[in-house]
């Protein structure tokens, strides 16, 4: 209780200035979780902790505002008939017990080698996975624009072709978004994967989303969807468990909501005007940027634990502001970009449309 | 729905979007306003771990529909052809 009295007055107080600064960042996270999926909240706790918010209270009022967007997302998309739900609540249920494996693994971490060792863990595992998934998510993009096939449907890959062949009885369930019967105990490691990368990073679409798409054949836009559904279980069920300890600030969680559901709305509805390989494009760019961010903060924790010499006062400032900097930087292109793919996919339907009046003779 | 083509006659939310608008608005000066009181209870924590989360689902659904009929009213919706997903 001692804590939790100590967390309370911990809670911020809250001016104009910041409300303005949580809304904007929430509404420029919404749109790219809106268009990917998930992506945002890599952004959302660092600028809760700039505002003077401790890193808990940050992490599980970020979660707060996860799932109430996520829902919003989920249900406008599936308007539009991109969402599979059950494969969203079976690749939820295995990520939620994901993220309670990778909390543990944080917390055994941090009780070793303090809050340096559980920052260098978080940033190499940024490095390492955005390096990979990201790199082969552009790549695909990259592939796919060279070769001219942009309106072509998505085919799928070697890997989701065979995972789509096996039959192992007793645990084959149809899934929407992949056309096709496949074993649930696919679907397990996966699901635990987004779930444990959530834990660590606080994106578990950078992921959900290629393993849906490479692993088991999902359309892009499908997986993208369909990440809106795991990302409301686990919020939901992360959620719960941080407001057990009293850690959720809801003014902040709320007020990220404020801008978030304006721009998760705007980015579902920016998805029905694009080419399917766009959402890989946004998706590879931001994680490949976002690599770098933490990519700079590795020098620093390994100086902080004494790995190598260490490093003046100065150039920490200079590496946190940088990789503070880039980090926005990211979600900015990232918005950027499904806004201009979107303003191109309306003036094109725009022309489209006087086309065929033109043609029909109405005019 | 679409912007262009045969659902432009349709009539704008715009109703929905100013009742939608002002109940939201509504809900956030209640918690700003409220915002000590509201922070001591929540954040104890145990069986109080309900309320955030309750705030949480009544929030997105007054805001989200508001800001879904914003959209709309600005004339900015889904593409006419709906994108073929498998």
């Amino acid at each position: 209780m001692q804590d939790v009295v100590q967390v309370v007055s911990n809670f911020i107080s809250l001016d104009a200035v910041t409300i303005g600064y949580l809304f904007v960042v929430g509404f420029v996270g919404g749109l790219v979780s809106g268009f990917i999926g998930s992506g945002g909240a890599f952004v959302l706790t660092p600028a809760m902790m700039s505002l003077g918010v401790p890193g808990l209270v940050a992490v599980a009022s970020n979660m707060c505002h996860k799932f109430p967007k996520a829902l919003i997302g989920a249900v406008k998309r599936a308007k539009y008939g991109q969402v599979d739900v059950k494969l969203g609540v079976v690749l939820g249920i295995s990520a939620e017990a994901g993220v309670l494996y990778g909390a543990h693994i944080q917390e055994n971490i941090k009780k070793a080698f303090g809050d340096a060792g559980s920052n260098l863990y978080v940033s190499v595992a940024f490095v390492v996975i955005l390096a990979v998934v990201g790199g082969f998510v552009l790549r695909d993009a990259w592939k796919t624009y060279r070769s001219g096939n942009t309106h072509e449907e998505e085919k799928a890959t070697k890997l989701a072709k065979w995972v789509q062949s096996i039959n192992i009885p007793g645990t084959m369930v149809y899934f929407k978004a992949l056309n096709a019967r496949i074993s649930v105990l696919f679907t397990i490691p996966l699901g635990f994967a987004t779930g444990m990368l959530a834990a660590t990073i606080a994106v578990g679409g950078f992921i959900g989303v290629p393993s849906m798409i490479y692993v088991l054949g999902a359309p892009s836009l499908m997986a993208s969807a369909t990440e809106l559904v795991i990302a409301f279980v686990m919020g939901l069920g992360g959620s719960f468990k941080y407001a057990m300890s009293g850690l959720v600030d809801i003014r902040l969680a709320m007020i990220i909501l404020a801008g978030s559901l304006f721009g998760i709305q705007l980015g579902a509805i920016g998805t029905t005007y694009v080419k399917p390989f766009m959402i890989k494009v946004v998706m590879g760019v931001i994680m490949v940027i976002v690599l770098f961010s933490r990519g700079l903060m590795v020098p620093v924790y390994l100086s902080q634990l004494g790995l190598i010499q260490t490093l003046s006062e100065e150039t920490v400032k200079i590496l946190k502001t940088t990789s503070f900097a880039i980090m926005i930087a990211a979600l900015l292109l990232g918005a950027f970009i499904v806004l201009r793919a979107m303003w191109q996919g309306r003036k094109a339907e725009k022309m489209q449309h006087s086309q065929d009046v033109l043609e029909h003779g109405k005019v | 729905m679409s912007g262009y083509g045969k659902n432009v006659r349709k009539k704008k939310p715009y109703g929905n979007m100013i009742i939608m608008g002002i109940l939201s608005i509504a809900l956030y000066a209640a918690l700003l306003l409220n915002q000590d009181v509201i922070n001591n209870i929540f954040g104890k924590g145990g069986v109080y771990a309900f309320l955030p989360i309750i705030t949480a689902f009544v929030f997105s659904y007054f805001h989200g529909a508001f800001t879904g009929s914003f959209w709309t009213v600005l004339g900015v919706e889904a593409a006419k052809k709906k994108r073929e997903v498998k």
